[in-house]
């Protein structure tokens, strides 16, 4: 079938100038960087040919890292210093970490977000996090010869604003222009929807090593619509990891375990699970630091047994996110299995079962369920730089815990439901509680209970300056945005007087800009890099784009949208802005690039009503057509 | 600037009325995200990165208001004067207020009882329901234009439409 003809305004790179740009999929257990090349999505190996980059980061004493295999291989060895699935704490206070008694890092409660203390001193998520970019940027950028333009990153579907906000941070941290926060199944779903020109409606069932995701998508002609979204953020193959864990011990009688030994014996779990998906039966074979021997075997039946229960722990998401979507299972076409943990031949069966009554309905397993998340997010990344070629189809996702307010008696007023498209906005009214109240206290939450005790904490901050009026009087409107990144804005106004409070939503969960400020300058002091010449390097390289951006949207509608004047004054801030490129002044950098952006406001607006007006005529013409 | 003046039926180019084709809206709605989506400026001047947003967050709000049945009646009301969500709208007719107490008994005994199949019945009479009043807005609102009627009706789905929800969270609460 044809696809519909869909032209990119401000297109400006000529074919031999490809920017490089990479997909990279930050898992709990295993890390991926991959790229296009010559139009196909590829996975970027390290040195040793190695896809796979274990998501382990260790902290040595004398403040270098090691990062990967060589770090996994030192885990039990170095347990407190040696961080594995630092995912499962990003965006997470202590309280939310289930299975604290499990693991041997010493946590520090922090508000906000859970630190780990270790011998180079404390470390945020975010910062481990980090690390594990930095080394996929550096393959990357071996790999492909040349400076990143950006990366698109991916976060599972259900995560809330707070990781993904800490994601982006990690990722600025480690010094990546992020093109787009992408959700994981529709990062698969892109991989395998492009690869196999699918049609009509699918799911993506995603279980990674610590997160669950499912989403439900209808493919149309090149459009990736997401209908639904649900899932569990703390579920995972590590929880089936631990059920055999917990079984050692019971069948061992064993009580008490060194930190050495719980990432040992942790490691031996992980590695009879993966035994199970090939085999009827594993082996597992500990020699514990007390000099005792546990030597048994696990059946696949008794392991699935263990597990039943964290089977079924998906099914409920899946039964939401179809009902959400106002589907049945039967209207699904096919199933995207993603995540190394749908290996696990008693998922494969569960999924099978549920959505294909009639067996019509396999799941489909045919792209490396290790890799196709990466693969997608290159894809995206591509078109996202600003490539040519691949970009005539569209993507359109969700949000996927509704966002909303506090009202009183701690009730949750929601302003943006879950499932709705993004980017998004809504606006709701409130009022004074009080004869004379001239503040007005705003806390974002995120979830879906009727408690705001029940709900994700996001932010709270306060409106200040409103006319003393009678309780009831004042009027305040609060506006949500959600942007394309799923990342969320909060406006207040008063709209008497106009008195506004705007803020992005960061402070409770997140981390405050100024600590990763101050976390960069860190890790620049420690590297004995320039923290201004990367600043230069960084204002040279929005102020090269903005010039390219420009320079095409002359090209493509100067004549057309602007008079001679107009286009002499655009011409003007761009030869001074390319003037300013030439030179190694920051601040000139900076204000030549603002000076173009402000100029080209209302030429940006007039190519935006062009492009509204082709897609009205493109919709007549593809109407006649029917 | 982003132009306001236009409503939602205009920018997808559809005529104004409840009836409506919805393969042309879902058509039009991809052909203008396909044009103006933020992905497709991830690599734009400032000014038009945040163009690009404003515009989908537009066209996804007149989407979702036009896709869904009472949204889309209320809307139209609207455009024609016709509020009738307004606080002050609240008296209904006697016996729709006593069917609904009896539909409302119906779910918390199902809650009480987890009983799945109470609730299904619920949902289907609670479903036919919602048909039936849309199929009268089609034709309060197109043919007989009769807004205040029509202004009822939605009132009525908006009834349904709560219970239904209350519904669809009284099974997740089951699970």
């Amino acid at each position: 079938m044809a696809l519909l003809q869909i032209s990119e305004p401000g297109q400006s790179t000529a074919p031999h100038q490809h920017r490089l740009a990479v997909g990279i999929d930050l898992g709990t257990t295993n890390s991926l960087v991959a790229t296009v090349r010559n139009g196909v999505s590829v996975v970027l190996n390290d040195a040793h040919g190695h896809g796979l980059l274990p998501s382990v980061v260790r902290y040595l004493k004398e403040g270098s890292t090691s990062v990967g295999h060589a770090a996994q291989a030192q885990a039990s060895e170095d347990p407190h210093n040696t961080i594995l699935s630092a995912k499962r704490f990003m965006g997470r206070g202590i309280k939310d970490i289930p299975d604290l008694s499990t693991l041997p890092y010493k946590f520090v409660d922090e508000p906000g977000m859970v630190r780990i203390r270790t011998v180079a001193g404390v470390k945020s998520p975010v910062e481990i996090s980090s690390e594990i970019l930095k080394v996929l940027k550096a393959r990357a950028e071996a790999s492909l010869g040349g400076e990143l333009v950006g990366a698109v990153i991916t976060v599972p579907a259900y995560f809330d604003d707070a990781q993904r906000q800490a994601t982006k941070d990690a990722a600025r941290l480690a010094g990546l222009n992020v093109l787009r926060l992408l959700n994981e199944p529709t990062a698969a779903a892109i991989a395998y929807g492009l690869d196999n020109a699918a049609e009509g409606i699918y799911a993506v069932y995603d279980l990674g090593g610590g997160t669950f995701d499912i989403s439900i998508l209808k493919l149309t002609r090149g459009v990736f619509e997401v209908l639904a979204t649900n899932g569990d953020s703390a579920l995972g193959g590590d929880d089936f990891d631990r059920r055999i864990y917990c079984w050692v011990l019971e069948q061992a009688k064993v009580h008490t375990l060194s930190d050495r030994d719980k990432t040992l014996l942790m490691a031996r779990a992980r590695e009879a699970k993966e035994t199970l998906s090939e085999h009827a039966s594993a082996r597992i074979t500990v020699v514990l630091s007390t000099g005792e021997v546990v030597d048994l075997s696990l059946a696949e039946d008794a392991f699935n047994e263990m597990t039943a229960s964290l089977v079924n722990k998906t099914l409920l998401p899946m039964r939401r996110a179809l009902r959400d979507a106002g589907l049945t299972a039967e209207e699904v076409k096919g199933v995207v299995m993603v995540g190394g943990s749908t290996r696990i031949p008693r998922i494969q069966a569960a999924v099978g079962e549920f959505f294909g009554e009639g067996g019509k309905c396999t799941p489909l397993t045919n792209l490396d369920p290790d890799k196709v998340v990466s693969l997608g997010a290159a894809i995206q990344a591509n078109v996202l730089a600003g490539n040519k070629g691949g970009d005539d189809w569209l993507l359109l996702d969700v949000v996927p815990l509704s966002l909303g307010l506090e009202t009183m008696g701690g009730l949750t007023e929601k302003i943006i439901p879950r499932n709705a498209t993004i980017p998004t906005a809504r606006a709701q009214e409130f009022t004074t509680y009080k004869d004379g109240q001239t503040a007005m206290s705003i806390h974002v939450v995120q979830g879906e209970r009727e408690l705001v005790a029940d709900c994700r904490s996001l932010a709270r901050f306060e409106l200040r300056g409103i006319p003393p009026m009678v309780a009831g009087a004042a009027r305040i409107r609060v506006t949500f945005q959600v942007d394309a990144d799923g990342l969320l804005s909060v406006s207040a106004r008063e709209l008497g007087t106009g008195v506004e409070s705007h803020i992005a939503v960061k402070p409770s969960y997140g981390l405050g800009d100024d600590e990763v400020a101050r976390m960069l300058r860190d890790s620049y002091a420690h590297a004995q890099d320039d923290m201004a010449a990367r600043n230069l390097a960084e204002a040279k390289v929005d102020g090269r784009r903005l010039v390219d951006a420009s320079e095409a949207a002359l090209k493509e509608n100067g004549a057309a949208l602007l008079d001679e004047a107009e286009r002499g004054q655009v011409e003007k801030l761009l030869a001074s802005l390319r003037l300013a490129l030439d030179g190694d002044d920051l601040v000139a950098v900076k204000r030549a690039t603002e000076a173009l952006n402000q100029g080209t406001v209302e030429f940006a607006a007039r190519r935006m009503d062009l492009s509204v007006k082709k897609a009205l005529t493109g919709q007549r013409l593809d109407a006649l057509e029917l | 600037m982003l132009d306001f003046s236009r409503n939602h039926f205009e920018l997808f180019g559809l005529p104004a009325s409840y009836t409506l084709d919805s393969e042309r809206l879902d058509r039009a709605y991809r052909n203008l995200q396909a044009e103006i989506h933020p992905d497709k400026f991830a690599h734009a001047g400032e000014a038009e990165q945040r163009l690009a947003m404003q515009w989908a967050t537009r066209v996804n709000e007149a989407y979702q208001t036009l896709r869904r049945p009472f949204e889309r009646a209320d809307y139209l009301l609207q455009l024609r004067g016709i509020h009738a969500m307004d606080a002050k709208n609240t008296s209904m007719p006697m016996d729709f207020l006593v069917q609904q107490m009896e539909w409302r008994e119906q779910l918390e005994d199902a809650k009480t009882t987890r009983d799945v199949a109470v609730l299904e019945r619920l949902e289907k009479n609670l479903r036919g329901e919602a048909r039936d009043y849309q199929a009268r807005l089609a034709e309060e609102i197109d043919l007989r234009r009769n807004d205040s009627l029509a202004a009822e009706t939605l009132r009525k789905l908006r009834f349904t439409d709560k219970l239904l929800a209350e519904v669809g969270a009284a099974y997740e609460d089951m699970e």
